[in-house]
């Protein structure tokens, strides 16, 4: 099997290597790709939309109708993931365990038992032993504010610099993610929940598909940006730029919130109540 | 001689693209384990994401975000001066979709695990067929 895979992947990787000899060459300004719709994009993209971001631009406007169903792609994986894994159990029927944060002793607490009051001598650790780390946790603290400022400016400032809702979406959801691996996943759950983070995926491509028929509902086509003018306030081209922000926005709700879940459910096995 | 040398150095970002490509089939193909599997599909996007971005790429070009245009009024954008921001577009979306396929992935190798308590696909073979 070993040598029937090589030979295959021989041969698929020499009739690639022949095929490039027809390519163009490395930063061939005259390439075929750079030919044809893409010159149009860099010549008129800050006069269409008024968005310097050529990227951006292409990607919430002129390939509007791509961007959305990639968006609905990863919510349908967020679901596919739930659907896979998730496993519902009654929370009372698991024994406990609780560290004396003084000592390090360790507590087990079988179903039934009375448990100990929230307070700081004890902390309720996951079943697999995990050291108490106060420098990691000091650390995350102090960072994950600062990255989720940042990820809201990627998203907020996607027009004018690189960036956009995928990127700031990514970003806030490592901030989360950080914070589950420096901390539990219980605790980062109780202040992120599953129903927010469903609420979120969603939302976002609610936004995405809401401000497309709320351009259809002003006249203009599904996701023709410039009907917002009437209703912002501000003119055609100035309007398209408001209108790839709203879009962005919604990409970046649903980014953050499939990153978070489909980390909640993955590290958890289904059962979100301990991971990593 | 001289232009096969001339050729290689010119086109090296397809010969980088080829071999990913080539290491993410071979893993796919030959690996037994599932999860060494997974992590050659995403070997194989990947070389496909370095592909297109490198075939963006324009000598001299700079990135596609122009500068000072909302004050200065209209002035002429050569396409030349700036680098193709088509594959650009196209790969940030497919960076993200690569994660969700990821995670779908996963979630179904963990179910495989649980149903067969190993992820080795001969084993797996042997209990489906037992």
């Amino acid at each position: 099997m070993k040598v029937v895979g090589l030979i295959i992947i021989l041969l698929c990787g020499g009739l690639l290597a022949y095929a490039t000899t027809d390519f163009p060459n490395w930063g061939d300004p005259t390439s075929p790709a750079a030919m044809h719709v893409s010159a149009y994009y860099i010549e008129n993209a800050v006069t269409d939309t008024s968005v310097p971001n050529i990227v951006t631009a292409i990607l919430a406007d002129y390939r509007g109708y791509d961007t959305m169903f990639e968006t609905a792609v990863i919510f349908s994986a967020a679901i596919a993931c739930f659907l896979l894994l998730r496993i519902f159990t009654p929370k009372s029927s698991q024994s406990r365990l609780y560290r004396h944060i003084a000592t390090g002793i360790t507590l087990r607490i079988e179903p039934g038992g009375k448990l100990p009051e929230k307070s700081d001598t004890f902390e309720r650790i996951d079943s697999s032993w995990v050291p108490h780390d106060l420098i990691i946790k000091t650390a995350c603290r102090l960072f994950i504010p600062f990255i989720q400022i940042f990820g809201l400016y990627v998203i907020a400032h996607g027009h004018h610099s690189p960036g956009g809702g995928f990127q700031g979406g990514v970003i806030l959801g490592a901030s989360i993610l950080l914070f589950a691996v420096s901390n539990d996943l219980r605790s980062t759950i109780s202040r992120m929940g599953e129903k927010l983070t469903a609420f979120l995926c969603s939302a976002g491509v609610f936004v995405y598909a809401g401000t497309g028929t709320l351009c259809m509902l002003l006249g203009a086509n599904f996701l023709d940006y410039g009907a917002l003018a009437s209703l912002l306030g501000v003119d055609p081209v100035l309007a398209r730029s408001h209108g790839i922000l709203m879009v962005e926005i919604g990409v970046g709700m649903t980014v953050m919130a499939v990153m978070v879940s489909l980390y909640y459910i993955l590290s958890s096995d289904g059962k979100l109540n301990e991971g990593l | 001689m001289h232009d096969l040398i001339l050729t290689i150095i010119s086109k090296y970002n397809y010969w980088i693209y080829i071999v990913l490509l080539m290491i993410g089939l071979y893993a796919m193909m030959v690996k037994k384990n599932l999860v060494k599997k997974i992590i050659g599909m995403n070997i194989l996007q990947t070389a496909i994401i370095l592909f297109y971005i490198s075939i963006g790429a324009k000598k001299d070009g700079t990135l596609p975000i122009l500068l000072h245009t909302h004050h200065t009024g209209h002035h002429l954008v050569r396409a030349a001066d700036y680098i193709n921001p088509l594959p650009h577009v196209l790969m940030l979306t497919a960076i993200v979709v690569s994660v969700a396929t990821l995670g779908v992935a996963l979630a179904l190798a963990i179910k495989v695990y649980h149903q067969h308590g190993t992820l080795d696909e001969d084993e797996i073979h042997a209990r489906i067929r037992k």
